[in-house]
């Protein structure tokens, strides 16, 4: 503001001064850059603390993690996360990890097709089953679990990891066909119509014109899926109790601990939401996009 | 999937009316996805709405079968209904899950704001500091609630209060004050742990916004001197409308169905002080085993969440419309 005010008196000025305003202005500018960059830094890092605080105390001892004040600079190891190996933390990383690929595999293989259905060759009325499809991600899911527990009960299929498969590709079908089908729609049309002229068959066409273009697209969606499924908890919770259950119910055996756990805790957390932290850095470009269910770009 | 032979058809969305058969082939690869989503999202509804109408108690079962699932008591009528909006407890319930959905959306969408507005400006880092606000999205949400419950809000050596201490012992004070965050101010609690973990969607949707403005928008109003105010005032504001209201909407649809924060930090209490409706459906579901009226409360919760989600698709269907004819 102050800055365009200067440069518009500058013009009556001799030269001389108008270099050294020039400069002035510049270091207005570079000091508030400055400011910003601070005020950006220490918001984010004020955020993003218990995170911090989370991975160190995971690597201190019960007794350094329990201390007031807090003794940042206590030593550090691993000793916490061999600990939760002992105590048998793989079949529940296990089952997270069948429950949420197989899932998400199950999942693009039906909002793939879909998605083609919606886009490249849409058929009639696209929009309103791209609307049904958006709606059913609305329904809050515990309206649904007490049907779904007696359902599941019935037929045998409590405390069994494929019925958290078949929940989670449901959680997930919405938001892999709003994705899909907007990753599709950036395939030139030009080119797809070009090459039905030049006589290039479906499958051609798939690998050669919309795999090329898709493919990112595709990575992205599989691993917000991914981070879905791995993170859900309420039908884990009541559906699984010893053979099928997840990583986040591990975590749940913490909730009343007494003593010294804290360390161990931490670990435990640190541990569960790695793969998530790792996947959603890996699609951080597209997250908004399956978070907003594609509305957004 | 049937559509191997080759194909004669102009590739993109054509307004000539096809047969019957073409219409069943375009539709093939679209009916796996459409049935499997029906079948389970839909059907447990449909059973949700005729539990809810039901005498049901698992501890006193009736003689009555409900398809073969169970044995009910009697017809309740909307009785359970009557009881979700005049019994206490319940009550209760949808006055916390305003209380915490509205406390969580505002705060997370104002503070989600103020980060999108400084990651939209270039700043050494920029790409790392927006990678670390992200993390508390992607931190298991059960894990999130049990760090603040236990590494952060503990009265004994929680960060909180360890921070105060050390600030007191600073200024030669002999001991900080010791706050059980939890016990105090519980409900706070839980909206403070979920604002952290929500702040960042609402940045995410917020930072795209700004992003998409029209840079010869914003330059224009550079060169006709609009102050930086008046540029964020008139330009992106309005512009970023769609955004805020799209983050809000999808934000209050997901934080309604709250339930790992609750379960973890507070189950509920102290007494009914924290408990939102999907917890509160669980406890009737799984500790007073009243399916009735879980049911009937479930059905409230979904009534609830279509008004929102009208709203919602409203918004999205036009920011979709926008992108389609672009």
């Amino acid at each position: 503001m102050t800055a365009v005010l200067e440069n518009r008196s500058s013009t009556t000025q001799p030269p001389a001064t108008r270099r050294r305003r020039r400069k002035a202005k510049d270091d207005t500018a570079a000091s508030a850059g400055v400011l910003w960059a601070i005020g950006a830094w220490v918001l984010t890092l004020v955020f993003f603390a218990p995170v911090a605080w989370m991975v160190l105390t995971s690597l201190h001892n019960e007794s350094d993690a329990a201390t007031n004040p807090p003794s940042v600079f206590a030593p550090v190891s691993m000793d916490n996360y061999a600990a939760l190996f002992d105590r048998g933390v793989t079949p529940y990383l296990i089952n997270s990890a069948t429950a949420s690929i197989i899932s998400t595999l199950l999942v693009l293989l039906l909002a793939v097709p879909a998605a083609y259905a919606l886009s490249i060759k849409p058929v009639e009325k696209w929009t309103d089953v791209m609307f049904f499809f958006l709606s059913t991600k609305f329904l809050p899911p515990i309206a649904a679990l007490l049907p779904i527990y007696l359902i599941v009960k019935d037929i045998g299929m409590l405390d069994n990891v494929f019925t958290l498969v078949v929940l989670y590709t449901s959680m997930n079908l919405p938001i892999a066909v709003w994705m899909m089908q907007s990753f599709l729609a950036e395939v030139p049309k030009e080119i797809l119509e070009a090459a039905e002229v030049d006589g290039a068959g479906l499958l051609r066409t798939l690998v050669s014109i919309v795999a090329p273009v898709a493919a990112p697209g595709l990575a992205a969606t599989a691993l917000i899926c991914f981070i879905f499924s791995w993170n859900e908890f309420m039908f884990a919770v009541n559906l699984t109790a010893v053979r099928a259950a997840t990583a986040p119910i591990f975590l749940v055996g913490f909730i009343s601990s007494q003593g010294l756990f804290l360390a161990k805790l931490c670990a435990a957390a640190t541990l569960v939401s790695l793969p998530v932290l790792i996947a959603g850095f890996a699609a951080q470009d597209k997250l908004v996009r399956g978070l907003s269910l594609g509305a957004v770009k | 999937m049937t559509a191997l032979a080759p194909d004669t058809e102009p590739a993109v969305r054509q307004q000539e009316p096809r047969s019957a058969k073409e219409k069943w082939r375009l539709r093939g690869p679209l009916l796996p996805a459409l049935i499997f989503t029906i079948i389970i999202t839909q059907i447990p509804f449909l059973v949700t709405i005729a539990i809810s109408t039901l005498n049901w108690n698992v501890l006193q079962p009736g003689d009555k079968s409900f398809l073969g699932l169970g044995y009910y008591e009697s017809f309740a009528g909307l009785d359970n209904y009557v009881t979700v909006f005049t019994d206490a407890r319940l009550r209760t319930a949808v006055v916390n899950t305003i209380t915490l959905t509205v406390s969580v959306v505002v705060f997370s969408l104002l503070l989600g704001l103020a980060l999108a507005i400084l990651l939209d400006k270039k700043f050494p880092g920029r790409g790392l500091a927006r990678t670390l606000l992200i993390a508390p999205f992607l931190v298991m949400p059960v894990a999130s609630a049990l760090i603040w419950k236990h590494a952060l809000y503990n009265p004994d050596y929680g960060l909180f209060n360890g921070v105060l201490n050390w600030i007191w012992q600073l200024f030669g004070a002999e001991q900080g004050p010791t706050i059980d965050w939890v016990s105090s101010f519980p409900m706070p609690a839980v909206i403070a742990a979920l604002v952290w973990q929500w702040t960042p969607f609402m940045m995410l949707i917020l930072l795209a916004g700004l992003q998409s403005q029209p840079g010869d928008v914003l330059e224009a109003a550079r060169i006709d001197r609009a102050g930086s105010f008046q540029t964020f005032r008139f330009i992106t504001l309005p512009h970023l409308r769609q955004y805020i209201e799209l983050s809000a909407l999808l934000g209050s649809i997901y934080v309604v169905q709250t339930f790992d924060a609750i379960f973890t930090i507070t189950q509920g209490g102290p007494g009914a002080a924290t408990t939102n409706l999907p917890y509160e459906i669980y406890l009737t579901m799984f500790r007073k085993y009243e399916y009735g009226e879980a049911a009937a409360a479930g059905v409230v919760v979904v009534i609830g969440t279509i008004i929102v989600a009208t709203f919602a698709l409203r918004v999205i269907s036009s920011l979709f419309k926008e992108e389609v004819s672009r």
